[in-house]
């Protein structure tokens, strides 16, 4: 693997609310390297969504508080840096989508003039060769007819073209990391589908990282290099896909590969699911986030939290069970 | 767009023909008549005046010379001035309430749009609370008050303007201040709440993520999308700030309309009450067309339907949502 595009050491985010600080984001270190796709995976309100948008600076000072950490993108660090500096960044150099594709484009301007929007933000082109250069955008991601798609507005679009168009945004300056946030939540399936096969070839052709955001672990087992596995505002499993999906370490990581619905399950059970809910951020508990809903749970996971420590090559976990003391051996085997 | 133009027209002239006699109706049952004032007068007097103003005819009768004549564009003789015809007022009046109604207008559109970003902007910060204070000050303060208040500190004590009179620019600063305070103070209001509505949308996140600075963002993405509420009332602001107000113009002694929509009614004049009423519905009614031709303009996502439906003929615009 190349170099690291993009280092995440250590970040912790809250936000300020009248009730008291929610502590979203606790501590998560991760890398993301140069062409490679990462997925980060969790329930809702995990904190994958702070995490990306951290990332962009796009969360708004107060309430959000970058508490601790650094966020490294080919060694600057994004956290310290002037906001005219990272608008710079932003759009240029990272770029995201965003979950629901129906409003994300402003309603009131031209497809094409959002598309040129960044292009003579960033590019310094001007307006003819921005149009020129959008339309390229459009044929790029695959969209019928993009002569007439410029001069259309968002409403004329369906769903799935609204997201392409998104795309056509994101990659119009040729960043070096593109962050996607739950880009086919809002898509019917087929679409699902073709959105992905979008992202898995542009991202060929014009050779850049991604990290994919979700929580459809069918999504990430399609696309990606790497995952990583959240819980409660922390990470709690990452491997590369082979590694997590063949042998998951952790309890959670587990639980959430059970839950995915599969054809040949008879009608008459329910799903699995992952009894219980996450904690309250507001007060994280001492010891492991997940101690109260594991199955699997020791005395030693309520009162201290669990290091992330390697199993194996890339693959790394936080749970007791790996601990080398850890009287329940050989886990790995098991699972 | 021409025959919805047209519908509008027709839908208008449908409109001013129930205005007209809803208020002859209830202008007639006033008690008293337009002589009551005069003082004594002999009967034979009394009765050539009825006749010449047709008073003297049954009001059905009235209503139809009234009618007729309108079509001629003839709104009538005055009842009050012997020499001057409603047409008369209309022609040397109104182009002075107008000219102080588009200025104080245009001042209290660009002032009240400013202050409701502004205060949008520093949400539950010092510049969002003192431009909300300055927006119910503008509400709740009469224009009166503020006229007298306006003469007392930059007439008197300053200087610096004409207490009162119509003719010079200067003439104009002090009336234009006092009718567009209340004008700035619902429009920053409506600015505000649309534009804070607008600010946590999606698209502005987007915009945002392009690595654009907040002025363009609010310029290219916020303000187009949150004008919509503003240009909505701004209709009727519009047509009641042109036509003159009563107050205003009878403090700065501003020649306008505005004081004959006050004394025609305790004149009982009645042809330059029915005068004022149309004239003030014409421009409101046009004022609303305008408005709807804007929403198009602003918004594409609002279209003209051009059904041949019945129903539709009501139905004069519907906005086509496929947006959550």
């Amino acid at each position: 693997m190349g170099d690291k595009l993009l280092e995440v050491q250590n970040l912790h985010v809250s936000f300020k609310t009248y009730a008291g600080e929610i502590k979203a984001v606790r501590g998560i270190s991760f890398d993301v390297e140069k062409g490679e796709c990462v997925g980060i995976v969790g329930e809702s309100g995990c904190g994958k969504s702070v995490t990306s948008q951290s990332i962009m600076r796009l969360l708004k000072v107060p309430p959000a508080v970058y508490k601790q950490g650094k966020i490294l993108f080919e060694g600057k660090d994004l956290l310290a840096l002037k906001e005219k500096d990272m608008r710079a960044i932003r759009g240029n150099q990272i770029s995201m989508i965003f979950q629901d594709p129906m409003t994300s484009l402003n309603p009131t301007q031209k497809v094409g003039k959002q598309i040129m929007e960044v292009l003579v933000e960033h590019k310094k082109l001007s307006k003819k060769q921005a149009y020129k250069q959008a339309e390229q955008m459009l044929n790029l991601v695959a969209m019928s007819e993009p002569h007439k798609r410029m001069e259309q507005y968002p409403h004329e679009f369906s769903g799935g073209m609204r997201q392409r168009a998104m795309i056509a945004i994101a990659l119009a300056c040729h960043p070096k990391l593109m962050i996607a946030d739950e880009p086919t939540t809002a898509l019917d399936v087929t679409v699902q589908a073709q959105i992905l096969e979008l992202l898995q070839e542009v991202q060929k052709k014009v050779d850049m990282s991604i990290m994919l955001i979700t929580h459809d672990l069918g999504v990430i087992a399609k696309m990606c290099d790497r995952v990583i596995v959240m819980y409660a505002g922390q990470i709690v499993e990452q491997g590369l896909v082979q590694e997590i999906f063949e042998h998951p370490t952790h309890p959670y990581t587990r639980g959430l590969l059970k839950a995915v619905p599969r054809m040949d399950m008879s009608r008459k059970n329910a799903l699995n699911s992952i009894v219980g809910t996450p904690p309250d951020l507001f007060a994280p508990p001492k010891g492991c986030a997940f101690y109260a809903r594991c199955e699997e749970a020791m005395k030693i996971c309520e009162e201290h939290m669990p290091v992330i420590q390697e199993v194996g090559g890339t693959h790394k976990s936080a749970c007791w069970l790996h601990h080398p003391m850890c009287p329940i051996k050989n886990r790995k085997e098991e699972a | 767009m021409l025959r919805y133009m047209i519908k509008r027209v027709i839908m208008g002239g449908v409109t001013i023909w129930v205005i007209i006699t809803i208020t002859f109706l209830i202008m007639h049952n006033i008690p008293g008549n337009p002589f009551a004032k005069e003082g004594k007068m002999t009967e034979a007097v009394y009765h050539n005046l009825m006749s010449y103003y047709n008073l003297d005819k049954p009001l059905g009768e009235q209503y139809v010379i009234y009618l007729k004549n309108l079509a001629k564009f003839d709104l009538g003789p005055s009842t009050k001035s012997k020499t001057r015809t409603v047409n008369d007022y209309i022609a040397d009046n109104f182009p002075v309430s107008a000219k102080l109604g588009v200025t104080a207008f245009s001042f209290a559109l660009v002032v009240g749009i400013l202050l409701g970003i502004i205060a949008a902007l520093k949400r539950n910060r010092w510049p969002d609370y003192i431009c909300m204070i300055m927006a119910i000050i503008g509400v709740s303060v009469p224009n009166f008050i503020l006229a007298t208040l306006l003469i007392e500190i930059f007439s008197l004590r300053l200087g610096l303007v004409p207490t009162s009179g119509w003719g010079t620019v200067s003439h104009m600063i002090l009336p234009a201040i006092a009718m567009s305070m209340m004008p700035i103070a619902h429009i920053a209001r409506m600015m505000r709440s649309s534009m804070i509505e607008v600010l946590g949308q999606d698209y502005i996140r987007t915009a945002k993520a392009k690595g654009l600075s907040e002025g363009k963002i609010i310029r290219r993405h916020a303000v187009r999308n949150a004008i919509m509420p503003v240009v909505t009332i701004v209709g009727t602001t519009f047509a009641n700030i042109v036509v003159g107000s009563f107050v205003v113009e009878n403090i700065f002694r501003v020649p306008g309309l505005g004081k004959y929509f006050v004394q025609s009614i305790t004149n009982r004049d009645y042809s330059v009450i029915l005068g004022t009423t149309i004239f003030y519905s014409i421009i409101l009614i046009v004022a609303y067309i305008i408005v709807d031709l804007l929403y198009i303009l602003i918004d594409p996502r609002i279209q003209l339907t051009n059904s041949d439906k019945k129903t539709s003929f009501f139905k004069k615009k519907t906005v086509e949502s496929k947006w959550g």
